[in-house]
């Protein structure tokens, strides 16, 4: 506990069990200084904890015991493993005489993480208990952040030694480099400079290193348009005139088309994923491409570099913004603006029927640019990435490069904790919020006001669309079977409504929005509809099947109001 | 379009620390590569061992998991010498079948190959031999129709030729740079 607070940690989400119960026997002491959150689930104090450190900016801390404790935690750590979250799991093991000797709870979590931890460690000695955990935080949060894990047998848990607490971590192979080489940010200016249809692809480590002012100015100098990744919303402003959206699978048509046609990619912070890229040998074919990112493994892995750069996106983008000369790119732009005119993307048509995708315009029209947007994962994640232009780092808060479905509940516990004041949305899918729906019942312990949209379309929608497109429609286990979600959440203590009418959408969101505790609607939309633009699994960018909808009666570019940061 | 395997040699220096080896291997298992070779032993640091690993794969392949190998804590630096000029060797133990008749054409094969006798029996003797992969294929081949009766090897070990193994100083830690190749290794994208 000594070490929780030498690092400034303030509220951990955990749950205990018979391998942790000194830790949780020494919590009362601390009650002023730490709170502890107690979730339902294992998986939920993970993927809360890594929404509380995208929110906060520090290091996510979950606790659990042995055995299942710990191996519930293995997806919300392959979570943030994948989205690059510092996070720190502390675990009690089984006692350590019966380590290795499948004690009651006994599994090797340690081994089990290797794949999916920063780094992870078996503490065997209670003197290297507070040099882990300092270590672990050191790890976590520093260079690309990700999550580590400490595993304590519960007989070091309740041992005693002389506090010391190391002043600094002395890790001989471990050195990140932040500061990016300078030659090669002079050549990035150089082909910046020289370059006639460049696009900026703004990732995750924006958002990281809390480089939004320097990619607001990188961009405003050079006039570039931003096109921002999954995660990468929220790290350029959603009202700003150069945001140009997401890309790849789902994004917008013309942000696929800059690409294919941009002779100069800049990826900063980000990862090509294959989201992203299509098929990555038509990958933007006409362009030299600058990667920014301060791992270096991330270079060069997916696609061939023309300037490499390895370093913190902040400090990178100080150095280049130093470096690049003032530009205009009017005639590319107004090029991108005809695309965008022919191509609208995400126009949402005129029709009597609940849409998935008016619902979602909706919530972010009432509620703002500078609201948390917390999704689940499938095809309510994607319009919401559509839609939502937020303007607020981290205000978009999703499962990326793992997927997870269930993430958008406990999550928003994390948003709520982290950001207690703000309007936190959970938008869920029908299928994942039956995932992690027991969490509900921690919403109403800790009394957090968050609103929850069920996009309920009875399917799993996007395995569903998977299935009409790639598999001849042959729908296979994904209608879902759902209980009464009103009911459902009434019996957990929250307010709840239905809404089965285009015409009720509004009055639900006020009522919500100005409802002061957590709110459920369930908003039963159309079954089928399918989620466009698409770029089909391995095709191109160039082959992105756009929406079918060219008339619209909601502007959907439109900036929501509230947008100040 | 595959990429052609070959060989890489890839000279690890790491943390003696319990679970490294679980680790590094995860990275090439989970990519789906085996380990053709392993070897493992302490270095002159106090504290670090050196591994010498041997795997098949394209060279963007090994590149990539060498790269996420870097990343892994507890390796300090890591280098594959593939195209360097190396010294490589391997031990290679060989139990071979022997009968009064024949022990002293085994006593000649082995001296022709400089290996040792190091066990004598009633009807067997071990053999055992320094070299390069070659020289203990060789020696293998000549003993098979004499009856092998067990073989064990340590995997390559190797050491580039010239100014290898030099140290600095970087960030106040003792750092392992092998000529350059380390840098190289991280460094040839940067």
């Amino acid at each position: 506990m000594e070490c929780l607070l030498r690092e400034g940690v303030d509220t951990i989400f955990g749950y205990p069990g018979g391998s942790n119960l000194p830790m949780y026997d020494a919590l009362p002491k601390y009650s002023s200084q730490i709170r502890h959150v107690q979730v339902r689930h294992e998986q939920a104090a993970a993927h809360a904890a890594e929404a509380y450190a995208r929110i906060t900016g520090k290091a996510g801390v979950c606790w659990a015991t042995s055995g299942p404790g710990a191996t519930n935690l293995v997806t919300g750590i392959a979570d943030a493993w994948m989205d690059s979250i510092p996070l720190v799991c502390i675990t009690g093991a089984v006692v350590s005489w019966l380590i290795g000797r499948d004690g009651f709870q006994e599994a090797d979590i340690t081994g089990i993480t290797i794949p999916i931890t920063k780094h992870n460690t078996l503490v065997l000695n209670v003197e290297d208990i507070a040099p882990a955990i300092r270590e672990a935080f050191h790890i976590a949060t520093t260079g690309r952040p990700g999550p580590v894990l400490v595993d304590i047998p519960r007989d070091l848990q309740q041992a005693s030694c002389e506090f010391e607490y190391p002043s600094e971590v002395n890790l001989r192979g471990y050195s990140p480099v932040t500061k990016g080489d300078l030659h090669q940010i002079k050549r990035a200016a150089d082909l910046i400079e020289k370059s006639e249809r460049p696009v900026i692809l703004a990732g995750h480590g924006v958002v990281i290193s809390h480089a939004w002012d320097e990619l607001v100015e990188l961009a405003e100098k050079t006039q570039i348009p931003v096109i921002t990744t999954l995660l990468g919303i929220g790290g350029f402003p959603g009202t700003h005139e150069l945001n140009m959206g997401m890309p790849g699978m789902h994004g917008m048509y013309w942000n696929n088309m800059a690409i294919s046609e941009a002779d100069l990619v800049m990826g900063i912070g980000m990862r090509f994923d294959d989201r992203v890229t299509g098929a990555l040998k038509d990958f933007a074919p006409q362009a030299k491409i600058i990667h920014i990112d301060i791992d270096p493994a991330e270079i060069g892995k997916n696609l061939p570099t023309a300037v490499p750069i390895v370093g913190d996106v902040k400090q990178v983008l100080q150095e280049l913004n130093r470096e690049v000369t003032p530009a205009r790119h009017d005639e590319w732009r107004a090029y991108l603006n005809t695309i965008k005119a022919q191509h609208p993307s995400i126009l949402i048509p005129e029709t009597a029927k609940l849409l998935p995708q008016y619902v979602i315009k909706s919530i972010y029209d009432a509620s703002g640019a500078d609201a948390y947007y917390v999704t689940g994962v499938g095809q309510h994640q994607m319009w919401a990435a559509q839609y939502f232009w937020v303007d607020k780092p981290n205000g978009f808060i999703t499962s990326g490069g793992l997927g997870t479905m269930g993430y958008e509940v406990p999550a928003a516990i994390g948003a709520q904790f982290a950001d207690p004041k703000s309007t936190i949305w959970s938008i869920c899918g029908d299928g994942g919020f039956q995932m992690t729906s027991q969490e509900l019942a921690t919403v109403v312990e800790y009394e957090l006001p968050i609103k929850f949209a069920i996009i309920n379309n009875g399917y799993l929608g996007m395995v569903r669309q998977w299935q009409e497109m790639f598999y001849n429609n042959n729908l296979s286990a994904v209608r879902m079977y759902q209980p009464d979600f009103i009911k459902l959440a009434e019996a957990y203590g929250l307010r709840a409504i239905r809404v089965t009418d285009k015409a009720e959408v509004q009055g639900a969101i006020d009522l919500a929005l100005n409802h002061p505790g957590p709110v459920l609607i369930d908003f039963q939309v159309e079954e089928a509809e399918n989620t466009f633009p698409m770029v089909p699994p391995g095709a191109s960018l160039q082959d992105t099947v756009d929406s079918p909808y060219k008339k619209s009666d909601v502007d959907t570019r439109k900036p929501a109001a509230g947008g100040a940061r | 379009m595959p990429a052609r395997a070959t060989h890489h040699t890839i000279v690890a220096l790491v943390e003696d620390k319990p679970g490294v080896l679980n680790r590094i291997a995860s990275k090439w298992r989970q990519r789906g590569f085996n380990i053709e070779s392993l070897a493992v032993g302490h270095s002159e640091i106090p504290g670090l061992s050196r591994m010498t690993f041997t795997v098949d794969g394209a060279r963007h392949d090994v590149e990539q998991v060498t790269k996420q190998l870097f990343k892994v804590i507890e390796v300090v630096d890591i280098s594959d010498i593939t195209s360097e000029d190396v010294v490589a060797r391997e031990l290679a133990l060989i139990r071979v079948a022997a009968t009064p008749n024949n022990r002293t054409a085994l006593i000649e094969i082995a001296q022709v190959f400089r290996a040792n006798i190091v066990d004598v029996a009633h009807d067997s003797m071990v053999l055992e031999v320094t070299g390069d992969e070659d020289k203990i294929e060789s020696l293998y081949e000549l003993l098979l129709p004499y009856g092998v009766k067990e073989l064990m090897r340590t995997g390559r070990i190797a050491m580039t030729r010239g100014g290898a193994g030099e140290h600095d100083q970087d960030d106040g830690h003792r750092r392992y740079r092998s000529a350059g190749e380390g840098k190289a290794q991280v460094g040839s994208l940067l």
